[in-house]
């Protein structure tokens, strides 16, 4: 399904599915994402390929950042109004614990959303969602179609 | 090239290879190598592959694999600066995409940690398509340094 297509059977069905099959790097890193309780929640499905640190062991940073990216996209997609994938401006990543080999779930808040720039701040959590493993603040370009 | 006078250079960079990229579960799924290297500097390369495409309607990578390959590299200019093998966590990284990337290219990173104190070090890095003073992203890093080797909190995990 091409990507347009996939937003907009998003907006009328609510499911993710479709959106994170036709991303081939969503896919790659098991990304997807779901509404729970009417909110979006972004989940990256823990696989070995995800580790930083097979010592300790952790999650790669850069993960976390890609799940926290994309959590926020999909929050952007499914109250926007455009078929059009958000330009991501720029991310700052917080790494505040490490990340174990498991799921890892991520939450958005838009700090403002504007007509052309979002802000946006990501929380990225694994047991407890008041415990986040990392944070993000991130402004994205809202593409017109 | 000048790397057949260098064979010494070849062997380093292997080995390089083999701990930043090698032993890195991540960095070997997205195919990290290591490009070039000096105190305090590490340029590592991301290849362009379709698995790793953000857009289908762009073919441009997603910015996700290239926020990996700039953690990855920044935390390796790191290593090349500390004067022992020390255990290091990013603390933070923000990362700013000065202009689109381009579809079908590879992406290479090169970092510079420019200071070091004994608890944190500073990194700067950028991105681009081979042309350094055209990025298409520019970036910046901290990093805790942890004092000894293999050293864990009482849960097995960084703090």
């Amino acid at each position: 399904m091409r990507l347009r297509d996939a937003v907009v059977e998003l907006r009328q069905t609510g499911d993710f599915t479709s959106l994170q099959e036709a991303i081939p790097y969503a896919r790659f890193m098991g990304i997807g994402g779901e509404l729970v309780d009417g909110e979006v929640i972004g989940r990256m499905r823990y696989s070995d390929h995800l580790v930083g640190n097979a010592n300790v062991p952790a999650l790669h940073g850069g993960t976390l950042g890609a799940l926290m990216e994309s959590t926020a996209i999909f929050k952007l997609l499914w109250h926007g109004e455009t078929t059009a994938i958000p330009k991501t401006i720029n991310i700052t990543v917080e790494y505040l614990r490490g990340a174990r080999p498991q799921d890892v779930f991520a939450r958005a808040e838009f700090t403002r959303r504007g007509r052309r720039v979002a802000n946006v701040r990501v929380f990225a959590y694994q047991d407890d969602p008041d415990s986040p493993v990392a944070v993000a603040t991130a402004h994205f370009l809202l593409v017109q179609d | 090239m000048s790397d057949s006078f260098l064979p010494q250079k070849d062997e380093i960079r292997r080995r390089l290879e083999g701990r930043y990229v090698g032993a890195v579960p991540h960095n070997q799924a997205l195919g990290l190598r290591v490009v070039d290297y000096r105190p305090e500097h590490l340029s590592l390369a991301l290849p362009y592959r379709v698995d790793l495409v953000g857009n289908p309607e762009t073919e441009v990578l997603h910015g996700g694999c290239i926020t990996s390959l700039i953690d990855a590299t920044c935390g390796g200019a790191v290593i090349m600066s500390l004067a022992a093998p020390r255990r290091i966590a990013t603390l933070d990284l923000r990362i700013d995409y000065v202009r689109p990337a381009l579809p079908h290219q590879e992406v290479i990173c090169g970092a510079h940690c420019y200071k070091v104190t004994k608890h944190v070090a500073f990194v700067r890095a950028k991105a681009h398509h081979g042309d350094k003073a055209n990025p298409i992203a520019t970036a910046s890093g901290t990093f805790v340094i942890f004092p000894d080797e293999g050293r864990r909190t009482e849960d097995g995990v960084p703090k």
